[in-house]
Formats: structure tokens, sequence, C-alpha cells
């Protein structure tokens, strides 16, 4: 076939094809490389991710001292969250369908403090990269025994810890053939507002993630590695469920603590 | 004595389309029951560049209680109907409205905090919905077209707060030297 056959756009479904989207991709992490300044936050203005196109201000942000409410977060407690909550294998009366995993990790701040006794909430497709949301249009079977979310909150280190399926890669239509890796969402609260965190955890050689314009939009590569988890031998248990380990951390506090939020630290 | 490295921030990632299963919940939205004494209604749209409506975001509310004072009390997700916590929710809907049922926020404290996610937004964003006719050291800073995105309009049913994410009326967004 002649090179001029290839067209940008998939011809049945209209949609670019992957080769637009990783040109894209490789030419703002060249000129990041080249800037030499360190970002370690995604880029809300990152045009190979196409929703981000209206979606991101065009001004910059203003400058400000947080105040007041901002310097405290909301309050979770056991009215909030089940203990079984933190178990998505268990919510629909039957096992779901996939790899069972265990994922933990650690809650800190950006001192390196554990965050105690806060929300952790996360979502994911299931083994067939299938959402539960009535939006999802993907034609990967349902699993009537997983849902795809769970909650918990954590320990007096900051540890949490979920039992879930390894969720699959799903298509969405960012443009022809685009696949997401394999993926769970997180959403976090530290002890200021300012610390609130809503990202997403990758697994460890998923060949998709070059071609992920989500992940890439955090264009630091390092940045970017630390979203994916490790897997851990020593959380692996025999003849159940294979572990994975992933820390967060958080933003500094911008309030003083008081001597209460971190007591067991003296223990 | 080592030195401990100081801890490297986890980028955050966008809220995807699908977080309505999982983040949103009975009551969300409802700081204080519908009717209750003292109760408004902080409601608006979040529009995007090209002045559509966003129907996949996600907006946080956190607030001061009546009395200006900050809130630390369990109950947000599992609301017993009584219990001000000072934290919700709302996803906007079909025509990107969202709409909290809450208390106005004591004099000590004139501002709404909130943060907004959204499919396509890959990192959230902070803002304030300051009381119609506040004033503070961040307001006077802002030119008056700036100024006056933070600042909420008196309605008949309450209080209106519109988010633009970008174009004509752009929010002001807040980055509190975290960014």
């Amino acid at each position: 076939m002649a090179d001029g056959m290839t067209t940008e756009r998939d011809p049945a479904t209209g949609l670019e094809r992957q080769p637009v989207i990783d040109e894209e991709i490789r030419e703002t992490s060249h000129k990041y490389d080249v800037a030499g300044f360190e970002e370690l936050q995604p880029r809300r203005d990152y045009p190979p991710y196409r929703s981000s196109l209206l979606r991101h201000p065009t001004k910059d942000l203003q400058q400000v001292d947080p105040e007041g409410i901002e310097l405290w977060a909301p309050v979770f407690g056991r009215r909030d969250v089940g203990e079984l909550e933190s178990d998505l294998t268990i919510q629909r009366g039957g096992e779901p369908i996939g790899a069972r995993i265990v994922v933990t990790g650690r809650v800190v701040d950006g001192e390196g403090r554990p965050v105690r006794h806060q929300l952790v909430e996360v979502w994911q497709a299931n083994a067939g990269g299938r959402y539960i949301h009535q939006r999802d249009q993907h034609p990967s079977p349902l699993d009537p025994h997983f849902t795809g979310m769970g909650r918990c909150l954590t320990d007096a280190e900051g540890r949490y810890r979920f039992t879930t399926i390894k969720p699959g890669p799903y298509p969405w239509r960012n443009h022809h053939n685009a696949w997401r890796p394999a993926h769970i969402h997180f959403s976090v609260f530290g002890t200021d507002f300012t610390q609130r965190l809503v990202t997403q955890m990758y697994f460890p050689g998923d060949p998709l993630f070059a071609l992920d314009p989500i992940y890439q939009s955090i264009v630091d590569p390092r940045a970017r590695e630390r979203l994916v988890a490790t897997y851990d031998h020593d959380l692996t248990q025999h003849q159940w469920a294979t572990g994975y380990r992933w820390d967060i951390v958080l933003t500094g506090t911008h309030r003083t603590p008081l001597e209460s939020d971190f007591e067991e630290d003296q223990s | 004595m080592t030195a401990t490295p100081t801890p490297i921030p986890t980028a955050g990632q966008t809220v995807g389309p699908f977080f309505h299963f999982a983040l949103t919940y009975d009551g969300d939205s409802e700081l204080v029951p519908r009717g209750a004494p003292g109760s408004v209604r902080l409601h608006g749209t979040v529009t995007d560049g090209a002045g559509e409506p966003v129907p996949d975001a996600l907006l946080e509310l956190w607030q001061a209680d009546e009395s200006g004072a900050v809130v630390q009390r369990a109950g947000s997700l599992g609301r017993d109907g009584w219990t001000f916590t000072g934290f919700g929710r709302s996803a906007t809907d079909a025509e990107g409205r969202y709409s909290f049922t809450t208390l106005v926020p004591g004099e000590a404290a004139p501002f709404f905090a909130i943060a907004v996610f959204a499919r396509g937004l890959t990192h959230r964003l902070f803002t304030r919905a300051y009381l119609p006719g506040a004033s503070d050291a961040l307001l006077e800073r802002l030119d008056p077209a700036r100024r006056a995105t933070l600042l909420a309009a008196a309605d008949a049913d309450g209080l209106v707060f519109d988010v633009r994410l970008q174009g004509d009326g752009e929010t002001v967004f807040l980055d509190f030297g975290d960014e």
C-alpha cells in the first residue's frame, strides 16, 4: 500500500488516528525536556487529550494564601464509611470475575507525615474494562457481582487498603482506537482543603502508557511513573490475591498542625 | 542526623466521565435538609470555553457554619439530618447545573470554598464563591471584571454562582502556592 493512502482520520469512525496523537505527545514531551523546568502536575492545557481543549482556564491561576476554611479539611468517620466498603469483591452477593488483587499504601502530606483517619475513595472498571456507569457504552459485559467502587478511612499510620479485581483497559473516543491503560481512580483528602486530590493509579508495565494522552498529560516522566503501583510479593497472599503497593503524597499543609494531629508519632 | 528528603507530591489526573456511581451519594448536595430554617440554595451552571454547559463536572463545597466557625464533625457521607458538617458534593446535570442546599457561612468567613472536577479537566481547580457584597484582600486585588466572577449573586432561590472554565468571564481559579 502506498504511503499516500495514510490519512489522519479513520474513514469509518471519522476520528483521528493514533499517530496524530502520538506526534503531538512526542512534540510536547520534547519541548518539555528542552525547557528544563520541572512540572509535577498534569498540564490542564494538553491538546492530545481533546476534551481538555475547552475545559482548561486560559488565565493564570490567582496566587493567594489559603484562609479560614481552606486551612481545614472535612472530617469523616465510621458513620460515613463501613468496614466492608474497602472490599470491592463482596458487594454483590457473589464473586466478581477477574484477578483478585490487594492494593495498599500510605497517604502522607508534603512533609511526609501520615494523613490519619481520612477518607479514600476508589472507582474502576471491571475485569473486562466496563464501568457500571450508565454512560459507559463499551460492548463488554457488566459483572453482576461487581460495582467497582470502594471507600475506606486511613489508619493511624495513614495506610489504606482495598481488595478488588484488576481492572481491564477500556476504549474511549478521544481518537480512533484509543484505549486507556488499566487504572483505579483515587479520591483523597488531606488535613487542609488545599490538599484535595483526585488521581489515577496504574499497573506496572502497561503497554498503553505511551499511547494514552491522559497519562501523558503529566509531561514529566518521573511524575508519571509515580502513578504506577509496584508489584509487592510480600503483599501477595498464598492461593488468594496478588498485591500492589502505591503511596500517595499530598501537597504541604498550610495550617500549623495541632499536637493531637500527630501525637501517635511519638509512640 | 539524616535529613529526610521532602516527598514529592503525587500528580493529579482527571476525574473522568464515570465518577457518578462512586463519588455522588444520597444527600450529597444537601448540607441541610431542604426547607430547613436558614437554608439557602447555592447553585449555578458550569460552562466551557464555547459557552456550552459541562454536564460531567463535580463541585465540592466546603464551608464554615452560620457562626463563621470551621466544623470538624463526621457525617458528610452518612447524613443524619441534624449535623451540619460543612461539606457537600453536587454533580452537574445534563444542562451543566449544580445545586446545594446549605447555610450561609457567618461573617468571619465570607466565602464558600469550592473545588471543581470534570472530564477533560486534568487536575482539580479551586475557587471561592463570596457572599454578595463581600470584600477582602483578594477581591480588592482583582480588576472589577475578574472580581465579579468570584461573587455570588442573590436570586429568588438564594445564591447564584456560575463557573466558567474558559473564555469570556472565565472564573478566577486559585493557586495556594502548591501548583
